[in-house]
């Protein structure tokens, strides 16, 4: 099994959400975070006074798969979020040792 | 002479003092906005703490302070009205106010909402600093040592009045009384931790904008209630309220966007408020094109005046005085040079535009000045006073949890 973590563009979440339910996920965790990258900051200005925001408003999505089914929803994901302009994000990929429902019990790939 | 009581006027007076109290609260959404979100309750709490603690203070002692023996040309009233002894439901008792046509107590209500709004635009300078005991304590003292004198030295036939100077609705008595008065608190409760290093952008704009517009909506009652009479001077003085702040949004905007690129709703915001600020003096005395000319100045030199608080390095955090104080000066300097006698009688040496030679103009600048030493040397005193004995500023510790947290246990935002 595979964990899936994804830091997007927020307006692309609804893209992505898409994309993976059309490539068969079951479930995903939606976190707003925030950070930086290469995209670094942006610049606000309140009566005059210019400030630089460092921290940009990210969308981080968690998955669980199976590794037979990782390549595939890498695959769609990352073209979902693509915009091809700096600032689209990052994807990781781990490996997950053990799962389980919480309801069932149930463990390992069952549970995913 | 006998009370002749106007059922308009009466009626328009008792929907101006709603109009002037709603400004209160609107202050409060205008300055909460810009405050960071661990802040905003703390701010909300200083501004409607002030009609709680100033309402009562105005009817026990401070309308007699401001309002006994007018017309004497003096400093200060007297008791006459303490506890509104003398003061009914019937015309006013004495000489200087008996053209009034409506119900003395309702003037007395009228002008409580003017003492209310006054010390409450200082909160925005002092902004997420100030202890809460420290601050309440100074808003009383100060109501009755600043507000009190001024507003008898100005709108009860008191020392300025009878100079000459003009001021029609309070450019001296609220916006450079309390501009002055902001200055000389933030002088001695010093910077908030972490200005300028640390950002501190505003934590909701939509908060701001909704403020601005109830501040506008309630200035009409400021303005144009202070005709004390539903008239042509009333009619007046409210198309000025909507000419001068809209003119003044645009010369704002424009000077912001020549400089930083950008035409933003904070500027749009404030601009419409410095205008407000200038036209307040001038209100019922000015005509014509007069209000734009002195909006779009206004918007101008209050965007101008934001680098007065970098340049002498003082921590003005929503910038009250450049808004207030700068705004409060321009108004009430220009009124020497726009006042129209045909607009109203009450001027008698017209502005230096309008035929009019400089007498006006040496008086507003007298007055204007007078008012901001004597607000800003009293102010200075008390905030010393108070620091030294029950405090005045907020720990660093509190000013890092935030002070809804830490000075009234309750917090803005859940998350």
């Amino acid at each position: 099994m595979k964990l899936i973590t994804a830091v997007i563009k927020p307006f692309k979440l609804d893209d992505v959400k898409e994309a993976l339910k059309a490539a068969g996920i079951n479930g995903m965790t939606v976190t707003e975070v925030q950070g930086f990258g290469r995209q670094s900051g942006h610049t606000e200005v309140y009566r005059g006074a210019e400030y630089t925001v460092e921290f940009v408003p990210k969308v981080k999505i968690e998955l669980l798969v199976d590794d037979s089914r990782s390549d595939d929803i890498v695959a769609a994901l990352s073209k979902a979020a693509r915009t091809e302009k700096i600032g689209d994000g990052k994807i990781w990929i781990v490996d997950v040792s053990d799962v389980m429902r919480i309801r069932t019990g149930e463990r390992g790939s069952d549970a995913v | 002479m006998d009370f002749a009581l106007d059922s308009g006027n009466t009626a328009w007076l008792l929907m101006s003092t709603a109009l002037v109290l709603f400004m209160t609260p609107g202050l409060a959404f205008f300055y909460g906005g810009m405050v960071r979100g661990k802040n905003v309750l703390a701010m909300l709490m200083q501004n409607i703490f002030a009609m709680g603690i100033l309402a009562v203070l105005w009817a026990v002692v401070v309308f007699s302070l401001a309002f006994g023996n007018s017309g004497d040309g003096g400093f200060i009233g007297n008791f006459d009205y303490l506890l509104l002894k003398n003061v009914g439901i019937g015309g006013s008792p004495e000489g200087f106010f008996e053209f009034l046509t409506i119900p003395f107590i309702l003037f007395c209500a009228y002008q409580m909402t003017f003492a209310i709004i006054t010390p409450a635009l200082i909160t925005g300078a002092t902004a997420d600093r100030l202890k809460f005991a420290g601050y309440a304590t100074f808003i009383a003292v100060w109501l009755v040592l600043v507000y009190g004198p001024v507003a008898h030295m100005v709108f009860a036939g008191g020392w300025i009045a009878t100079m000459g100077a003009l001021d029609f609705a309070g450019g001296t008595v609220v916006h450079i009384n309390a501009g002055a008065a902001a200055l000389a608190v933030i002088l001695v409760v010093g910077k908030r931790k972490g200005y300028p290093h640390a950002p501190m952008t505003p934590h909701n704009l939509p908060f701001t904008v909704l403020g601005t517009g109830i501040l506008w909506f309630g200035w009409a009652g400021f303005n144009a209630g202070s005709a004390l009479a539903a008239d042509g001077i009333a009619a007046q003085a409210l198309i000025n309220t909507i000419l001068a702040p809209a003119a003044a949004m645009l010369g704002w905007l424009l000077v912001e966007k020549i400089k930083h690129g950008y035409a933003t709703t904070l500027g749009a915001a404030s601009g419409a408020v410095a205008g407000l600020v200038a036209i307040t003096p001038c209100a019922g005395f000015v005509g014509g094109m007069s209000p734009i000319y002195i909006g779009f100045g206004a918007g101008v030199i209050c965007y101008l005046a934001l680098g007065i608080k970098s340049k002498f390095r003082f921590d003005d955090s929503l910038d009250v005085i450049a808004v207030h104080l700068v705004g409060g000066l321009f108004g009430s300097i220009v009124l020497g040079l726009f006042a129209d006698e045909a607009i109203n009688a009450v001027v008698v040496n017209p502005g230096l535009f309008l035929g009019g030679g400089t007498e006006l103009l040496k008086d507003q600048i007298v007055a204007s000045l007078v008012t901001l030493v004597y607000a800003f040397t009293v102010s200075y005193i008390i905030a010393k006073v108070i620091q030294a004995t029950i405090g005045l500023r907020a720990t660093d510790e509190q000013q890092d949890v935030g002070l809804d947290q830490s000075l009234h246990a309750e917090t803005a935002y859940s998350n």
